[in-house]
């Protein structure tokens, strides 16, 4: 019976099958420490989380061997943050990085620390599991006390080693193990044993390599992909071949069950309009998916790629102010440079390059979920709710996948699982095929936003105001809207969904300012979700573009024209930081002064923006071949300022995967669709960036110890994206007014100007 | 029709029953529960599920299962092995070069489409010993990558190289550093 697999049989299943590398130091360990902490997980792993967080050992274990299991609520998305996670906890406890480790997340046994959102895990993670690690350790120090007869005040801790200060004799000292080897603390979490100040710090701020990589290079990490259930059937979903609009879902009109009879042991398997075909083989699966005859009832009510942003503004909005300060009407009036602009952007793809799957056992009073979603305990309430059984019967267990980069279709994915294990009576895997991922993805919504930025004569920003339309994230998954006919919802307007002050104007110090969310409703649109930086890139696009035009009336240089008007000094760190890498002050001249008829014209653009909090500033060099509308970015510089930063290789190597993503979006990346359906479906009718496209990048990690740690999975991708566009304008003396950059539009642009 | 079929696969003869036209991703997946080749697209398009046959790069889910029969299949998992008899080392070494220089250069992050990086890369640097960036970048541009890893893999397939020379005794020119040394500034 597959539900009586526990996390912990799971891990001893891959143990044997990879040889031991799979948790770190796991293989070094003796019998007895393993056998100790098998008792652990078996308590932990018996009852419906979440643990109390009020409980320290909800946050970690201290194993018989010296060394310790951090729980962490939130998921590696290779990202490296459970190794930053670790050195955070390695550091309070004096431990070193090869005495802890981590487990997977699991509503038995993790603690719900909200979703993997935002580049939250460092921001709000590391304070709990700081604190608890602090706690943890002033209960040993006490245990040792009592042990070596010495006062708290004289320990000193190496390697989870507590020793009496000054003597170095083998009678004075205690481990960890020795103190509590496996047992739990018991002991309430009150939060208010002290951290370690900043200036003792040894680990965190260092680089140590991430834990996951060796075992990512030789073929052993356990992708989400990898798992298999006993007894399962392989599972495929069968919808049309791309997303109708939100609104309307599909309608079956006819299903042939007959054309799939040469398919051996495959069934169908239906709920409402929601269609599935199980099989013993993962091929048969494929195939019968492939064969079945279907028809679909398909409204024609999509705008269609074409007349997408027309129809968005035409739109029956409703309109929301997000800022108003000073009186923008009088102050644009009366100054003297005024730059203006109406720009676009498409719905982006999630597009991860594995699709998603998940595996789900269905049993008449319980249910085991094994999906990548960014957050198990929410996925955990949706999924009792379409099952028809309480949260508490319903355990989540997260394996990584694929990079994400947002809500893809990781929820769909496990509620349609779930959905064929329920019908099948079996426990089901089901692989989303390239089609169903790209075509039933929830993009990042298409963006129009009309900005108006004036300056005074002396290049000082007097006004600033920001119109921008987009609808909200779709709340209902796919899989729950064919089964259940559940009506499509919008997220309601929340941060991430709304005109961003930090983007829009946010750098700048500017008296009047007017920021307006245009909501269009989104029943007549495509699905959408929160997608890496949201709606970040489309922001920076246009309000960068807006300031370099004003910098250009004003005649003044890029770089120079932000420093006049920026005051704060973590904008002005990240923005000295790329113009002192791209050596920008060489050459200072105002944008799109030396534009040339040249057939590739160069041009650079210097950009700053961000997600919610943290700091971006980016440069980028590209050219433009006039007569091929190519444009190539030869180098992107970026930056983040991101408070302390735990582990800054891991930034630089975000820094450097934003770089090459945005990039992507700007140049190459937009999802197109008919009157009825998605027609991106795929790399080639949905291309991201390759290889020989790849520009040069230089990733620049600002340290600030003295400032708490937020995000940097996505915050140098704004001011990426608005670099890229001031760099165009540069080059051709033109603001381009929509991305991505193809070819077919830069001809058109060149050859309206 | 499903019938039994003999496929070589890390030096080792499986005999497996299966649909002949089964692509040999899903019989490298199921059947012999290996990890490195990985499904992405289906479709040929992403490099995801790549495996050696005789040492060339192919599509492990667009070749059925049939066609590679006689011929010897190697993935992820037997690249090391493949290596050491390629360069006729005395002893399998754990990890291929391009594999260990990945690592040195905390080259992924995902780490999913590395299957396929690794494989193409490993085929590259057995039959150019010394190649330029663009060749890199011409031969890698078949494999995709969702999380914009590119810069770091150049590098790292250039270390592989450099690695490999000093190892074998084989040339290699001055190799430029593809991402260029990070900054951190601290404040
Ligand atoms: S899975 Fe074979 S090329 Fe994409
Ligand atoms: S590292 Fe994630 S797809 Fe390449």
């Amino acid at each position: 019976m597959s539900k009586a697999v526990s996390c912990s049989l799971f891990r001893r299943r891959e143990f044997l099958k990879t040889g031991g590398a799979l948790i770190i130091g796991f293989s070094l360990r003796d019998t007895m420490a393993i056998a100790g902490e098998a008792q652990q997980d078996a308590a932990r792993g018996s009852t419906a989380g979440p643990p109390d967080p009020k409980q320290i050992d909800t946050w970690l274990a201290i194993h018989s061997d010296n060394t310790a299991t951090v729980y962490i609520g939130y998921v590696e998305l290779g990202q490296g943050s459970t190794t930053s996670l670790l050195q955070v906890s390695a550091e309070e406890l004096d431990l070193d990085m090869s005495q802890v480790r981590t487990v997977r997340l699991d509503t038995n046994i993790t603690p719900n620390q909200g979703g993997t959102y935002s580049s939250s895990s460092i921001a709000r993670g590391s304070p709990a599991i700081r604190t608890a690690a602090a706690e943890a350790r002033q209960a040993l120090l006490e245990m040792a006390s009592k042990k070596l007869g010495a006062p708290v005040e004289r320990l000193v801790v190496s390697k989870g080693v507590v020793a009496v200060g000054g003597s170095a004799g083998q009678s004075q000292s205690v481990t960890y193990g020795e103190l509590i080897g496996d047992k739990f603390f018991r002991l309430a979490f009150t939060g208010k044993t002290p951290v370690k100040p900043v200036s003792e710090y040894k680990l965190v701020g260092t680089r140590p390599p991430r834990n996951d990589i060796p075992d990512k290079v030789s073929g052993k990490y356990v992708y989400l992909q990898h798992v298999r259930l006993p007894g399962m059937l392989h599972g495929r979903i069968v919808r049309p071949r791309g997303q109708t609009a939100y609104g309307s879902g599909a309608r079956v009109a006819n299903l042939d069950e007959q054309s799939i009879a040469h398919v051996p042991g495959a069934r169908v398997l239906r709920k409402g309009d929601f269609v599935g075909v199980v099989a013993e083989r993962e091929w048969d699966a494929v195939r019968a998916a492939r064969d079945l005859k279907i028809n679909w009832d398909i409204p024609a009510i999509l705008p269609g790629s074409d007349g997408l942003y027309e129809a968005m503004r035409a739109a029956q909005t409703s309109d929301r102010v997000v800022l108003e300060r000073g009186n923008v009407d009088r102050a644009l009036a009366a100054a003297a440079h005024v730059a203006s602009g109406h720009y676009c952007a498409p719905y982006q793809a999630h597009a991860p390059f594995g699709p998603n799957g998940a595996l789900a056992d269905v049993q008449a009073d319980s249910a085991l979920v094994i999906c990548s979603t960014q957050d198990v305990y929410a996925t955990r309430n949706t999924l009792a709710g379409l099952l028809g059984l309480p949260p508490q019967k319903v355990r989540v267990q997260y394996y990584e996948g694929s990079g994400t980069y947002g809500h893809s279709c990781y929820d769909d994915v496990a509620q349609a699982a779930a959905i064929l294990s329920q019908l099948a009576g079996r426990p089901v895997r089901l692989q989303f095929m390239r089609w169903d991922e790209h075509g039933w993805d929830l993009y990042g919504p298409a963006h129009v936003g009309e900005v108006r930025v004036a300056a005074d004569a002396s290049g000082k920003l007097v006004a600033y105001q920001y119109d921008g339309w987009h609808h909200n994230w779709s709340a209902v998954e796919t899989s729950a809207q064919l089964a259940l006919g559940t009506p499509a919802a919008e997220w309601r307007d929340g941060a991430a969904q709304m005109v961003n002050p930090a983007d829009c104007g946010g750098m700048y110090e500017v008296p009047n300012v007017r920021l307006m969310n245009h909501h269009v409703p989104g029943g007549n649109y495509l699905r959408g979700a929160w997608l890496r930086s949201p709606l970040d890139l489309a922001f920076s696009f246009a309000s960068e573009q807006t300031i370099d035009d004003l910098a250009r009336q004003a005649g003044i240089d890029a770089y120079e024209f932000r420093k006049r008007n920026i005051t704060s000094d973590r904008w002005m760190g990240v923005l000295d930081a790329v113009a002192q890498a791209s050596k920008w002050a060489d050459t200072p001249r105002p944008p799109a002064s030396r534009v040339s008829d040249a057939k590739v014209a160069a041009g650079r653009g210097i950009g700053l923006g961000t997600h919610l909090t943290s700091y971006g500033g980016a440069v980028a060099e590209i050219e433009v071949n006039r007569e091929t509308g190519q444009v190539r970015v030869r180098r992107m510089y970026g930056a983040i300022d991101a408070g302390l930063a735990v582990n800054p290789a891991f930034i630089e190597n975000q820094i450097s995967g934003q770089l090459v993503q945005t990039v992507s979006r700007m140049l190459v990346e937009e999802v197109t669709f008919n009157k009825t359906n998605v027609t991106s479906l795929d790399w080639n009718s949905y291309p991201i960036l390759r290889f020989e496209q790849c520009p040069e990048v230089v990733p620049i990690c600002v340290q600030r110890l003295d400032q708490r740690s937020t995000g940097a999975g996505e915050e140098a991708m704004a001011a990426a994206a608005g670099a890229i566009a001031c760099a165009f304008f540069d080059a051709t003396g033109i603001h381009i007014r929509e991305f991505p950059l193809t070819p077919n539009r830069v001809l058109a642009a060149l050859k309206r100007a | 029709m499903a019938g039994e079929l003999k496929i070589r696969v890390n030096e080792q003869v499986h005999s497996i029953t299966a649909d002949p036209n089964t692509p040999l991703l899903y019989v490298l997946m199921n059947d012999l529960e290996l990890q490195g080749p990985r499904f992405g697209c289906g479709l040929a398009q992403c490099g995801s599920c790549s495996v050696l046959l005789n040492g060339n790069e192919i599509r492990s889910c667009v070749t059925p299962v049939s066609a590679v029969v006689g011929k010897s299949v190697t993935t992820l998992e037997g690249l090391p092995a493949w290596y050491a008899k390629q360069e006729k080392l005395p002893s399998v070494p754990a990890l291929h070069p391009v594999q260990q220089a990945i690592i040195d250069e905390q080259a992924v992050q995902c780490g999913y489409c590395f299957n396929g990086m690794i494989i193409q890369a490993a085929a590259l640097l057995s039959k150019t010993a010394d190649p330029s960036e663009a060749q890199i970048r011409a031969v890698m541009n078949g494999h995709l990558c969702r999380c914009g890893s590119y810069p770091r893999v150049i590098q790292a397939i250039e270390r592989a190289a450099r690695r490999m020379k000093a190892s074998i005794g084989r040339t290699t020119s001055d190799l430029r550093a593809q991402e260029m040394p990070a900054v951190e500034v601290v404040r």
